[in-house]
């Protein structure tokens, strides 16, 4: 891991200020998430305060300070979908999968967020498992989706 | 010369830098090829923005990939932005040699077979067909309607979307072949900077992001001012709910996103141009990259662009995911690489922005106006809209309606016509409650008062702002005390934190809200009349907020209440005093019963309760014991035997 | 240029360019403020200094904005009041009602606010968010639920410091003033100064108290408890107690802390001499030695623990011998108890010092295993202490204290101000190379409010130049300097407060520009006054050194 945010390091100037949320989102995008220690990497990096970067970084909802769940569900909160009571499906995912949005189960398998708006109003409601699209939600398919996921082995 | 090569200096030397726009007979021939208004071989376009993907259109694409190749058909497969009507998606169009370009909807992976079946014999699935479009150099299909008719279409004026739908968004030949960058081209040969803004200028030409300024003065601003290094920010952090014309037009045409931002760096002297990209729009990403590789390769943008000695650059960057990003003060700290915090104006931006030098950040939807005003000059463009809103305006049409997506109507239509006409009024005939127009920060318009004009002053008078773009349309089953919550909750945790009026007074609000829609107890009258103050303490707090907030994230925050108080106010009144929510929405509200004689006891509610509200045995009536039910409502949406009924 | 605005209904003149607060200042006009801070750049962060400003759809923040000559503005009409007190309605939804109990009582903004702008009820209400109170670091304690997120505390952390310690961290409503990833304060960045607390409006941020371990000794009978003052506290002391300073309140001041029952009472700057003297046998050493130069001083625990964390390798360069504290602390244990005949654990020593650093250095290194000081108290804690035993100093009868060690010169109270200590450095130095006394002894160089001074001292034919900065910011902008051989200096006095002790972290609430002024005065007069002017001339000093030989 060390290498991997070294090697990333590397692609930004060091002590560019204003290069240093595309490098937080690169290390995100490696790591799938920040860890204390990355932080600390890039504070001496690029020779901003740690508490500087801390702050940037919890700032924008993007940066997860926790692992994201192999299966990372995201399901849309937008206007649309709130119409179309996204909440009831949040209900259901956080029942099925014993995860509370903004978490990680502990066994590392599920995350589940809540997100602002995918621009995908007209199937709302939608839901993201990973990078795969779930359209024009009903609960009876969620129930499905969520039970197939649930019973792989991995 | 290989064929690559002689396509690319024709559209370069012959297409782009033509300011006539006069051809010759064998050019147009050549330019109608490649633009694909007359094929020689089948070529089908399949929506794949990101509307279209989630409605299956990628596993759409693999199926006709796969038609094809069984059946030997050497077609081209175009994979085209959204043309709009998302609720319609995926849409699958077909332009067969010689026939006009034929659209279906609908074609998930399983309808390809057929309708193809169909089409290459031929015959047209009336079910899937959508119409087709105009073209004098091929045949049209019998009894098929033409594009341009369907309602979804007839009151729309396509000028920034032209070209989405016709052009592959990955490649600059079909934009360059459809007169892209052309007005780029003219600018920097014919016109001085100032030229440029005062050409925007008189195009009157308002910022669409919201704030409504005139965008070719804002820019004189910029250009007037010295500085090293001046900048342009193309704002794309679209994070409003419901809204996505900006990832439309990224998606469908980047290339008329780009030209539109050389035009604007030219104009105030800019070198350097930033577009802030929304991280949640992945699929933009990738085609805005291509884009600008592309025209890098091309020498459109980069050094001495047309030996004309002026540079520009263009990067991305992903915003992390705030949306008080959009708000242009906020933008540029997050640009800076700090917490994306407004800061107090003046100074504008304009004068001190990124880095301290001049900086003007013009929304998409602004700048992809651009190619146009150049094209075909100022009086062109004030020929379109209103007397003080000039243009078109996009809005993303979502909610209750019959058709959804995203439009492009003229400034001045009537906000009742995009509803009924264009959007077809609501889903499955239930009554219209009301339109939400301009995202959270905006309004809802009660049903009775959609006659209005759509421009920045017209929607004024009635309370409302065009906003971000963001038009959702609600029936009876929205319960607006609910909605209000549902935005003010949005705010609530998108502000800043940065003022206390708006940190805290957003949360105080939300609080209030949610004490309305709070499960009802055991109380007495005192409470009711807490609730009640509460709501009063919210028109006072909403004042303030409006009057003190640094920023419009802030100042506007209490307009989905306000407004909902004031046209819906019988609504909370019912959840107040009565306890009630008519649309039984608020789940605290809801108390659910099992109908006993229809209840057959098959277990499935009682299984899915998530509160273990349910009591009963197999095969026997069940119950809900109330004080343990949430009023989450699972049980009724899974019951089958509609044993649960809802008070 | 300048040119008429109007402010409720009168004509003012405003020069181009000032923010309208600072007009208003002038006019005598006062906006409650909860964000701002002299000399800061303005955030427009609290709203609270909003005025009508007549054609502005907005109210506007008075900090932020400059005047313009069109400008007709309202500071009090309804509008604004409104805001104002809706802002502090919204900021006490939340706050604890510990008042009662409360260390700033009294002397808390949020409170003077609510007061002033008449606010009897609270008419909007939530449930207290439980947050953990953060007491992992020795010094300074935080409690987040009486934050109010002024961010004044981040500004003099980022600007004066230059630490970045603490931070604003969580967006929203969510958002709090913290460190990385949420830990306690306990981190390498913070150094303890305590200047974050000397800005926050509320008891957000105060001194770790040991306030009651000290009570506790002082009513145990077996202990001896003692204490040492330092030269610092008195002119705060003074200006809280409404006395004058100087020699008065110094015997005042021992009367006391006996009837408090102290048994014994010591100046620290009798040390502070003796520090001086070894300062300067260090430099002559060091010349002679051909070593490395600068000496950086060592008295200041956060420069210290700066030194320590980030620079490392300068560790050599700072004067190895004890703080004022430290000396006195360990005279106290090793000889005084001996000349009392006490055993050394029953003695109780305690320091009061303007500093929260003081309680880091105890805590810290090789001081937590000798044990010499066993509380510091802030000058604050020493205030509340006074008024908790009931001391009328009107009616005290001043009695001439001994000062247990030794004779103090006016030398080693001058360190209570940076450069005092240079000053005081420069005249010992000079005499031990000259073998002269330097006439006059007041280097004008090295006195008045500023960061950073300089002086050059000839002597012979070398120049010798000396510097003195306070801030943390503008000693990491020095050392800078020095890396890069932009400057050369034989020694550098470093504060971590600016401009030193008088001025210290563990000082007087509501410390002003004012009161800074009188401070200093106050240490430059002694000098004036006092009748040793020189380290190497306390015969008391001379004396334990002998002793000790």
């Amino acid at each position: 891991m060390e290498e991997t945010i070294e090697k990333i390091l590397r692609k930004y100037p060091a002590g560019k200020k204003d290069s240093l949320i595309p490098l937080l989102q690169d290390i995100q995008r490696e790591a799938g998430h920040l860890s204390d220690n990355s932080i600390l990497e890039v504070s001496r990096y690029m020779n901003i305060p740690l508490n500087k970067i801390y702050g940037v970084a919890s700032f924008y909802d993007q940066f997860k300070f926790r692992k994201k769940g192999r299966y990372h569900l995201q399901i849309c909160h937008g206007t649309a979908c709130h119409i179309y009571r996204s909440s009831l499906f949040q209900a259901e995912i956080e029942k099925t999968l014993q995860v509370k949005a903004g978490q990680t189960t502990k066994d590392g398998r599920f995350s589940l967020d809540v997100v602002n708006c995918l621009g995908a109003c007209s199937s709302a409601p939608t839901l993201f498992i990973n990078e795969t699209p779930y359209g024009n939600l009903t609960l009876e398919h969620l129930q499905k989706i969520l039970s197939e996921i649930k019973d792989t082995n991995d | 010369m290989d064929n690559r090569t002689e396509e690319k200096s024709f559209l370069l030397e012959k297409v782009l830098k033509n300011l006539t726009g006069e051809y010759q007979k064998e050019q147009l021939d050549k330019i109608s090829l490649l633009r694909r208004d007359k094929v020689l071989s089948p070529v089908i376009y399949i929506g794949t923005g990101s509307c279209g993907i989630v409605a299956g259109s990628g596993k759409t694409t693999e199926a006709v990939r796969k038609y094809l190749a069984e059946k030997k058909i050497p077609a081209t497969i175009i994979e085209c932005g959204c043309i709009g009507y998302c609720s319609e998606e995926p849409i699958v169009d077909v332009h067969l040699p010689g026939k006009a370009r034929i659209s279906f909807r609908k074609v998930t992976e399983d309808k390809v077979e057929s309708i193809f079946s169909a089409l290459f014999s031929h015959n047209v699935d009336e079910d899937h067909v959508l119409g087709q479009y105009r073209s004098i150099l091929s045949e049209a299909w019998a009894k098929v309607p033409y594009i341009d008719q369907i309602p979804f279409f007839a009151l729309q004026n396509k000028i920034i979307l032209k070209n989405t739908g016709h052009l592959s968004p990955l490649s600059i030949d079909d934009a360059l072949a459809h007169g892209e960058y052309r007005s780029f081209y003219k600018t920097i040969l014919n016109y001085t900077p100032e030229k440029v803004c005062d050409i925007v200028e008189l195009s009157e030409l308002r910022g669409r992001g919201g704030g409504g300024f005139s965008t070719g003065r804002k820019w004189k601003v910029a250009l007037t001012t010295a500085g090293d290094q001046k900048y342009l920010i193309c704002n794309a952090e679209e994070s409003d709910p419901g809204a996505f014309m900006d990832r439309a037009i990224i998606e469908g045409d980047p290339h008329r996103l780009l030209e539109g931002i050389a035009i604007a760096a030219y104009a105030i002297g800019a070198s350097y141009a930033y577009i802030y990209l929304r991280s949640d729009y992945p699929r933009a990403l990738t085609i805005l990259e291509e884009a600008i590789r592309q025209a890098k390769e091309y020498e459109i943008l980069g050094q001495n662009i047309f030996g004309s000695g002026y540079n520009l650059n263009i990067s991305i960057r992903q915003s992390a995911g705030a949306f008080v990003c959009g708000e242009e003060t906020a933008l540029i700290r997050s640009l800076e690489g700090q917490r994306g915090t407004p800061w107090a104006k003046p100074p504008y931006p304009a004068e001190s922005g990124l880095f301290g030098q001049p900086t003007i950040v013009n929304n998409v939807e602004t700048l992809a106006n651009i190619p146009g005003i150049i094209e075909h000059g100022p009086s062109w463009f004030k020929g379109i809209g209103t007397k003080t809103s000039k243009g078109t305006k996009l809005f993303s049409l979502t909610g209750n309606v019959e058709n959804s997506g995203c439009i492009e109507v003229p400034m001045g239509t009537l906000l009742s016509d995009i509803v009924h006409r264009i959007g077809g009024g609501t889903k499955g005939g239930k009554k219209l409650k009301a339109v939400q127009i301009g995202g959270p920060s905006g309004v809802c318009l009660p049903a009775s008062n959609l006659d209005v004009e759509i421009g920045y002053e017209s929607l004024q008078t009635v309370g409302a702002a065009i906003g971000s773009g963001g038009l959702s349309v609600l029936d009876e089953t929205v319960c607006m005390v609910d909605l209000s919550r549902y935005f003010t909750e949005f705010l609530q945790k998108e502000s800043c934190g940065k003022c206390i009026i708006c940190r805290e007074g957003t949360k105080r609000m939300l609080e209030i809200l949610d004490g309305i829609t709070r499960r009802p107890r055991e109380e007495s009258t005192h409470e009711t009349l807490e609730r009640f103050k509460g709501v009063v303490q919210l028109e006072n707090l909403a004042e303030v907020l409006r009057d003190t907030s640094l920023c419009g994230l802030g100042q506007n925050s209490a307009n989905p209440v306000l407004s909902s108080l004031k046209w819906f106010r019988e609504e909370f009144e019912e959840h107040i005093f009565d306890r009630r929510c008519a649309a039984s929405v608020c789940r605290d509200m809801r108390t659910f019963y099992i109908e006993v004689d229809i209840c057959n006891g098959c277990n499935v509610c009682q299984k899915k309760c998530p509160e273990n509200a349910i009591i009963g045995v197999v095969k026997a009536p069940h119950f809900i014991v109330e004080n343990k039910c949430s009023g989450c409502g699972i049980c009724f949406e899974v019951c089958k035997f509609n044993a649960i009924i809802v008070k | 240029m300048i040119f008429t605005i109007e402010i409720n209904g009168q004509a003012v003149t405003a020069r181009r360019g000032e923010t309208i607060f600072s007009v208003l200042s002038r006019t005598g006009i006062s906006v409650p403020t909860l964000c701002h801070l002299a000399g800061f750049t303005p955030t427009g962060a609290c709203r609270m200094c909003v005025v009508e400003v007549e054609g502005k759809p907005e109210l506007v923040t008075s900090c932020s904005h400059q005047v313009e000559e069109w400008m007709k503005i309202r500071t009090h009409s309804p509008r604004v009041m409104k805001a104002r007190k809706t802002i502090v309605e919204l900021l006490l939804a939340n706050h604890p009602d510990d008042c009662l109990y409360c260390d700033r009582a009294g002397s808390c903004e949020l409170q003077y606010l609510a007061s002033e702008l008449n606010i009897k009820e609270r008419r909007y209400r939530t449930r207290n968010p439980s947050i953990r109170i953060d007491r992992d670091c020795v010094s300074i304690e935080r409690d987040p639920a009486k934050c109010i997120l002024c961010g004044r505390c981040i500004r003099v952390c980022d600007e004066i410091m230059g630490m970045s310690a603490i931070g604003i961290v969580g967006r929203g409503s969510k958002s709090s003033i913290g460190t990385s990833y949420n830990k306690g304060l306990n981190i390498q960045a913070c150094v303890k100064c305590g200047q974050c607390i000397m800005v926050c409006p509320t008891a957000a941020l105060k001194e770790k108290s040991s306030y009651n371990s000290v009570i506790d000794a002082l009513n145990n009978k077996d202990l001896f408890p003692v204490v040492q003052i330092s030269p610092g506290v008195q002119g705060s002391l003074a200006e809280d107690l409404g006395i004058k300073g100087g020699r008065d309140l110094q015997n005042l001041l021992g009367t006391a802390l006996r009837k408090m029952g102290f048994r014994q009472v010591f100046d620290t700057s009798a040390s502070a001499d003796l520090m001086i003297l070894d300062i300067s046998h260090q430099l002559v050493r060091d010349i002679k030695d051909k070593k490395k130069m600068p000496l950086f001083t060592s008295c200041c625990p956060s420069w210290v623990k700066f030194i320590e964390e980030y620079k490392p390798e300068l560790k050599e360069h700072l004067f190895a011998g004890k703080s004022p504290m430290l000396t006195t602390g360990s005279w106290i244990k090793d000889h005084y108890a001996g000349q009392m005949n006490i055993e050394r654990e029953k003695i109780f020593s305690v320091a009061v010092m303007p500093c929260t650093s003081k309680k880091h250095e105890i805590a810290a290194g090789k001081e937590k295993d000798l044990h010499t000081i066993d509380a510091v108290l802030t000058t604050r804690e020493l205030i509340r202490m006074i008024r908790l035993f009931g001391i009328d100093f009107s009616s005290l009868e001043p009695e001439n204290t001994e000062l247990g060690f030794g004779i103090r010169g006016s030398s080693g109270r001058l360190s209570g101000i940076a450069g005092g200590e240079t000053e005081a450095v420069i005249r010992t130095f000079y005499s031990e190379m000259t073998g002269q006394e330097m006439v006059p002894g007041k280097i004008n160089e090295l006195r008045g409010l500023k960061n950073r001074k300089e002086v050059k001292i000839k002597i012979g034919r070398t120049a010798y130049t000396f510097a003195s900065v306070s801030g943390l910011a503008a000693a990491r902008q020095l050392l800078e300097e020095i890396e890069t051989g932009k400057s050369e200096f034989l020694m550098v006095e470093v504060m971590a407060c600016p401009f030193g002790c008088i001025n210290g972290g563990g000082q007087r609430m509501g410390t002003d520009e004012k009161a800074l002024k009188s401070r200093m005065k106050a240490l430059y007069d002694a000098d004036e006054e006092e009748m040793i002017k020189v380290a190497h001339k306390n015969p008391s000093i001379l004396e334990f050194i002998e002793s000790i030989r």
